[in-house]
């Protein structure tokens, strides 16, 4: 489930746990490493314990138990400001009574660079993020994608290696949030810099990332590539986090390999990819994403498995059409289908017949 | 923008607020760029009216709901704080006592220069001293002036109050005299009808009139009451001193004894201008005119009167008080006379008025200059002991965890539920010669115990109590804006690489500063004008410029010094405030 610990990681949680009140855990058992250069993203429902993780990492929070190592070296006696970490604060924490220099050159003053270098470096960052014209305003007096900015120039201007950013763009709008996450990646991949990034907006994971890390309940539900994660979900939780699915209620009745069969609540059996049933008799949530569901059932071949559907309703979404169905006794089936020239608007009431290739629905855990 | 832009795919060419918020700062560059078809002239409304007017109307309700809603505060404000300090900067000029009391004095002062020790004013001055203290003398209200006047020259309190009493006694062989010619003069009915100029005859109401404001300028009483008298037209015109003298009179006696004119018996003071005004040639000329009541008795008075000796009023008052011969008594009167003056305020800031103007006190009587001092000095010792003590507590109750800051607030606020009375005696307590930390301090063998500390009845203990009272001042407001500096700008400085220490002084610090600047101006202000702890505590060494204010409002009773020594304090805290603003900025001041 989470990585294998490998010594030549450059930032790697060992083990660590987290308790603030001694009572209940709020991350249990965090295994991550990370390569130098990797854009990874904490993604997880709010009280999940990302916020946490990375001030564990910053050093504002001491692990309860484990080890975190930056670099190989153990970091959790080094305190904060000789860790070397870049950070960018949801409130991006601009130091509201300096200039937007001042802010930029706090980081290089605390660190005795002269005062030619500095301005050089401050010149330079501020070029990198295009806010070269705004050196002399106040945190104030900039809008919020500015501040972003300034915030991002601010983590970045002292050179870290690692850049750590909690939730830098919720408080944009989706517009600017966009082209903010554009400009953030590039950015990072330009610089070579490992940046370790929270959101709880899932596009966001999905488009900035290389790798993302599902957090729910203080654990890592699961660590992969935004593909990946999207296509063959670990478990139930990461299906439902992840993107639109729907999930069919059923009992495992045979193994068989990378194969199963199952047999929804209604009767009905069905095939699908085992990913975390064990063995017959298992509760189980089959998983199909919607744009998986084909309508056609004569594109899909030989061994599609297809199954009787009811139209419940057609929503016209533009690009898509979104139909919901009652299949299998669930009212809440969706489907998505592409609104090309040959596709059918389907009515309401229609019965019609759906089906989907085995290897796009998935056996999950039942929660 | 445009490196970054051009590589991201959905935004390429797609306009971003940025662009926009760059082409708005554009436009404000150059003012002078068109900026689409925007309108010359005010702009309308729906149905026409500048849409200024139509919004000014709209509004007004609101205010007027708004103004109710605060009258009820506003009234306590103006009648409770604004209409007190007003009447404070009027009396600390006010001098109206001594042209009201003595007005003819004052005129004939008018003229008078003193040059050296024995250039006493004229006869005329004395003769209206006489006519004005006479009068002051019969209301009672020569004292209150001798008062006023004692502030400025001392002695003059008692020359006035031993004058008063013996007004009457001037010219008493004149009136002896008269009244043995003629019993007439003796009696009120006679006087009475001489003076109305018999039944039916033209009254002269201006004269009454006159006299009426005269007498409530003396007393502050009303005198608009009808007084079943008014003088006689030819009565007045005949005799002039003498109508005017019994107008007085009959007003007083009407008036403040509630008695009436016709049973009264004359003052002396009326008996006096009679025989004056007999003596005048051009009265007994025209007396031989006069056909009304008493003319008879007139004409045998004035031929007596043409006997008297010329009264000396400078030599009678002599005989009363050699004092009146002094110079310097005269100066005062004549330097106090005008109805407002700068004397209260010369004085708070030791001076004095002298002929030459305005001069600074001998060495040896300045104490409202060390005073002042003394209370700046202070306030500010305070204040910064407050701050000393008061930021770290702030800073704790603002970052513990909600339950220990709460019982730590409760203990900040303790003092507060405790009188301050008693918190100050605690302090003397604790702090005098055979007090507890005396005592403890040698118990230690700290100190011996032959040369025990001194720390009360002097500026120490003001400062320690003061500072102990008004720390909560200090704290509430640093506390509430340290509540809102989120800890996250201390960790960004510290993720920046900064120590604890820099991260507190160049981030945490300056944005505590409007906390500490409201803390301060709080306690400054409050102990600028503090009272009860440095009365207490103080000594003489510890005592405030308060302290002097209170003395003389309940003991000295110099209310305009004390007016005068407020406003001063006010002003001072007005210009501070002024300067704070100037230097930190007002806005810069937060209470939460
Ligand atoms: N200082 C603290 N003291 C006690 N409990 C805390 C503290 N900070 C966070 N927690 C608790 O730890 C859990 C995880 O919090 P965390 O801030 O890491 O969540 P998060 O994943 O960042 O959530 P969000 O997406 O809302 O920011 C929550 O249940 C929270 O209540
Ligand atoms: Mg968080």
């Amino acid at each position: 489930m989470a990585d294998t610990d490998n010594n030549d990681a450059f930032v790697a949680f060992e083990r660590v746990q987290k308790s603030y009140d001694g009572e209940t855990l709020v991350v249990k058992d965090l295994n991550l490493s990370m390569p130098k250069g990797e854009f990874l993203t904490m993604l997880g429902p709010s009280g999940s314990g990302k916020t946490t993780c990375l001030m564990m990492l910053a050093g504002f929070e001491t692990a309860t138990h484990g080890e975190i190592r930056l670099n190989g070296r153990p970091i959790n006696n080094i305190p904060p400001h000789k860790r070397g970490i870049g950070m960018v604060f949801q409130n991006y924490a601009l130091f509201p009574h300096m200039t937007v220099a001042e802010n930029l050159s706090f980081p290089l003053e605390v660190r005795k660079i002269g005062k030619s270098d500095r301005e050089e470096k401050i010149r330079r960052a501020l070029d990198m993020v295009q806010m070269g014209d705004f050196s002399g305003r106040r945190p104030a007096q900039l809008s919020g994608g500015q501040a972003q900015r300034i915030a991002l120039a601010r983590a970045l201007v002292f050179e870290p290696e690692l850049v750590l950013m909690d939730e830098p763009l919720g408080a944009l709008d989706k517009q600017l949030r966009e082209h903010m996450q554009f400009e953030i990646t590039n950015l990072a991949h330009e610089l070579g810099i490992t940046v370790v990034y929270v959101t709880h907006d899932q596009t966001e994971a999905l488009t900035m990332s290389d790798r993302v890390a599902v957090f729910d309940d203080g654990r890592i539900q699961q660590l992969a590539a935004p593909d990946t994660l999207y296509e063959s979900p670990d478990n139930s939780f990461v299906a439902q986090f992840i993107g639109e699915n729907n999930t069919l209620a059923g009992t495992v009745k045979e193994i068989e390999g990378d194969r199963c069969i199952v047999e929804l609540d209604d009767g009905e059996l069905i095939d699908a990819q085992p990913v975390n049933v064990e063995k017959p008799g298992d509760r189980t949530l089959i998983s199909i994403r919607p744009e998986r569901v084909e309508t056609n059932v004569e594109r899909l071949g030989e061994n599609a498995h297809t199954l009787k559907a009811q139209v419940a309703e057609f929503i016209y979404m533009g690009d898509v059409f979104r139909t919901r169905l009652k299949v299998a006794g669930k009212e809440d089936f969706i489907i998505k289908t592409r609104n090309s020239a040959d596709q059918r608007r389907l009515q309401p009431g229609e019965n019609i017949e759906i089906g989907w290739l085995p290897q796009d629905c998935r056996a999950l855990d039942a929660v | 923008m445009s490196k970054l832009k051009s590589s991201g795919q959905q935004t390429a060419d797609a306009p971003t607020p940025e662009d926009a918020f760059h082409e708005a700062a554009a436009l404000e560059d150059h003012p002078s760029a068109p900026r689409g078809s925007k309108a010359d002239g005010p702009v309308l409304s729906a149905d026409g009216t500048p849409l200024k007017r139509s919004l000014n109307r709209a509004l007004r309700m609101q205010k007027l709901r708004a103004l109710m809603l605060i009258a009820p505060l506003l009234i306590f404000v103006l009648v409770t704080f604004i209409a007190p300090i007003a009447d404070m900067l009027f009396r600390s000029v006010e001098n109206q006592i001594v042209s009201n009391t003595l007005p003819r004095t004052t005129q004939a002062l008018a003229g008078w220069e003193a040059e050296g020790a024995d250039s006493a004013p004229p006869e005329a001055a004395y003769e209206a001293l006489y006519v004005d203290l006479f009068l002051a003398a019969e209301a009672k209200e020569h004292t209150r002036l001798g008062t006023r006047l004692n502030y400025e020259e001392t002695g003059l309190s008692s020359l006035f109050r031993s004058s008063g009493r013996d007004m009457d006694d001037i010219g008493e062989d004149r009136i002896d005299a008269l009244e043995d010619a003629n019993e007439a003069w003796e009696e009120e009915g006679f006087w009475y009808t001489l003076m109305t100029g018999g039944e039916g005859a033209a009254g002269n109401t201006a004269l009454l009139d006159e006299q009426r404001d005269r007498l409530e300028a003396l007393t502050g009483d009303s005198y608009a009451a009808d007084i079943g008298f008014v003088p006689g037209q030819a009565i007045s015109e005949l005799l002039p001193r003498t109508a005017r003298a019994y107008a007085a009179f009959a007003l007083y006696t009407v008036v403040e004894d509630e008695d009436i004119v016709a049973e009264e018996e004359p003052w002396e003071r009326v008996k006096i201008a009679l025989t004056q005004d007999l003596r005048d040639p051009a009265t007994v000329q025209a007396l031989a005119d006069y056909d009304g009541p008493g003319a008879e008795e007139l004409r045998a008075a004035a031929d007596l009167s043409g006997g008297f000796e010329e009264i000396d009023f400078k030599q009678t008052f002599l005989e009363i008080d050699e004092d009146w011969g002094n110079v310097d008594n005269w100066q005062t009167i004549k330097m106090y006379s005008p109805p407002f003056t700068s004397g209260y305020f010369l004085n708070a800031v030791d001076m004095e008025k002298t002929p030459d103007g305005p001069a600074l006190r001998d060495e040896d009587e300045r104490i409202y200059g060390l005073l002042f001092n003394r209370t700046l000095f202070m306030s500010l010792v305070i204040t910064g002991c407050c701050i000393m003590l008061g930021y770290p507590v702030a800073w704790l109750l603002a970052n513990l965890p909600m339950r220990t800051a709460n019982i730590l607030m409760i203990l900040v606020l303790l003092p507060f539920w405790t009188s301050l009375l008693v918190r100050t005696s605690a302090w003397k307590v604790m702090l005098q010669q055979q007090g507890v930390i005396n005592d403890t301090l040698v118990w230690l063998g700290l100190v011996d115990d032959a040369s025990r500390l001194i720390m009360i009845n002097n500026q120490f203990g003001t400062i320690v109590a003061m500072t102990h009272i008004l720390l909560p001042f200090m704290i509430l407001p640093m506390y509430s804006v340290m509540q809102t500096i989120p800890p996250s700008y201390v960790r960004a400085a510290r993720s920046l690489g900064a120590t604890n220490w820099t991260s507190f002084w160049r981030v945490y610090f300056p944005q505590s500063v409007p906390g500490i600047g409201a803390g301060s101006i709080l306690v400054f202000i409050l102990s600028i004008g503090y009272y009860i702890t440095p009365e207490i505590v103080g000594g003489t060494t510890g005592t405030f410029i308060s302290n002097r204010i209170a003395y003389h409002i309940s003991s000295s009773l110099n209310w305009g010094l004390a007016a005068a020594l407020g406003s001063i304090l006010l002003a001072v805290v007005l210009i501070l405030y002024w300067a704070y603003d100037k230097i930190v900025g007002i806005d810069n001041v937060k209470l939460g």
